[in-house]
């Protein structure tokens, strides 16, 4: 840039010299911004990504082996299964009538399914229809501006949803059991599932050992 | 052809005002960042929809490697004073018969996660070289031995007595094995931990009425 002036002022002077041009008090910051951005760039980007999440995990209290567990209706009871990157999931009530009640389906009747969209997702959803339809019409409603309300009466909203069914008994429980070889991303991914899903009712259990023994022979 | 007279201009734009701005927002910046000590070791969390914000003061975080190895963190509080840490590995320090110096007790306060049997944190705080420390962390044992209770149980469970606003958080590498969380989980559980909080990324999923629709 220097140059062109240089020849600019040569051309119209003839290439007469002239005394040299008095300095302003400019200093060449060119350098020291170059660093600020630098520095910048690096703060903005190191703060706006070092925020993990949380998921919230409650599960039920120990010391309750006296205690009359829960007993939940094989009807609306189903369990999804985890071993390595696999997972099933049985309906409790899909067992031979008249059998007893603690009967496991046997592995003909499991389902393997993924994580994909159109996976184990799609079970879910379709298990919680009614509820997720209500929710989702509530939502549609806030959108548009039918509805106006805060994010917590929202969600409160939601929670009364939730609890109207199952107060009804219309929702199903859901039984996450994983064995000692599945890997903890999936066991996340099911609890992430539940979430999306709206289901409320769900635990983590333990395997029994029938079901340790029918996972081994289930199709891979 | 006629000459355009252009305004002979300096080249030098004036960057002060630009100047002052960006020191400002790099005050800024670097006053807010809080840097992190480095984690042990590296890990990578699940994904999920979660958008609860994980808390960064207060939190006992049990760590969990992709080799299946765990970590102990617990940070000092919102109030520096209370010396959480350090107050806790004299506490655990002290069952286990391991002496510290008031030198390793500064050094721990000032560490971050550590997976290491107690008798070797002496050693572990000594010691110089990133690399050989690093080989040191061999995790902090999680089974019951005989009649001996896993250490992560103590290291918990003092860690709750001298701060009880603290939450539990557990960070799992998605790689990590169900049968180490697991055991993780029982411990807690046998520390009457009950409610925690699982480490993830967000990663937004968005369910719509022509999704449920569709099913069925």
């Amino acid at each position: 840039m220097a140059e062109i002036i240089e020849n600019d002022s040569g051309a119209k002077k003839g290439g007469g010299r002239r005394s040299p041009r008095k300095m302003g008090a400019h200093i060449d910051m060119t350098p020291m911004v170059d660093l600020m951005c630098l520095l910048i760039t690096f703060f903005m980007l190191t703060t706006a990504f070092s925020k993990p999440k949380v998921m919230d995990i409650t599960m039920p209290e120990r010391d309750t082996k006296d205690a009359p567990q829960n007993k939940v209706d094989a009807k609306r009871t189903y369990s999804i299964l985890l071993t390595e990157d696999r997972v099933y999931w049985y309906y409790h009530a899909d067992v031979p009538d008249g059998a007893p009640e603690s009967t496991i389906p046997t592995v003909d009747k499991w389902h393997k399914t993924d994580f994909s969209k159109d996976g184990l997702r799609k079970v879910l959803l379709a298990k919680n229809k009614l509820i997720i339809e209500e929710i989702l019409t509530l939502k549609d409603k806030v959108k548009k501006g039918e509805l106006v309300m805060s994010d917590d009466s929202l969600n409160s909203k939601i929670r009364a949803i939730k609890k109207k069914y199952s107060v009804a008994k219309k929702t199903n429980t859901f039984l996450i059991k994983a064995d000692e070889n599945a890997i903890y991303k999936n066991l996340v991914s099911v609890i992430d599932e539940m979430a999306i899903a709206n289901i409320s009712g769900y635990a983590i259990v333990d395997l029994s050992k029938e079901e340790k023994e029918m996972l081994k022979t289930a199709p891979k | 052809m006629a000459k355009i007279k252009l305004k002979r201009s300096s080249p030098h734009v004036d960057m002060t005002p630009m100047v002052d701005l960006f020191s400002l927002l790099l005050t800024f910046f670097m006053l807010t960042t809080s840097f992190r000590p480095q984690e042990a070791k590296v890990i990578d969390s699940p994904s999920s929809v979660s958008e609860k914000a994980s808390p960064d003061k207060n939190v006992i975080t049990v760590l969990i490697s992709k080799d299946n190895l765990v970590f102990f963190n617990m940070d000092n509080g919102k109030d520096t004073a209370s010396h959480f840490r350090s107050k806790l590995v004299t506490e655990i320090a002290k069952r286990y018969n391991v002496s510290l110096t008031p030198k390793d007790l500064k050094t721990f306060e000032q560490a971050s996660s550590f997976g290491m049997p107690i008798n070797k944190i002496k050693a572990w705080l000594n010691e110089k070289d990133a690399k050989r420390k690093e080989e040191m962390q061999t995790g902090i044992p999680i089974d019951t031995i005989g009649t001996q209770l896993p250490e992560l149980g103590e290291w918990v469970r003092f860690a709750r007595i001298l701060n009880q606003t603290a939450e539990v958080s557990i960070k799992g590498d998605a790689q990590s094995h169900y049968k180490t969380i697991k055991k993780v989980m029982d411990v807690m559980q046998e520390n009457n931990v009950n409610k925690f909080n699982l480490v993830t990324y967000l990663q937004k999923q968005e369910t719509t009425m022509e999704d449920v629709k569709n099913i069925k």
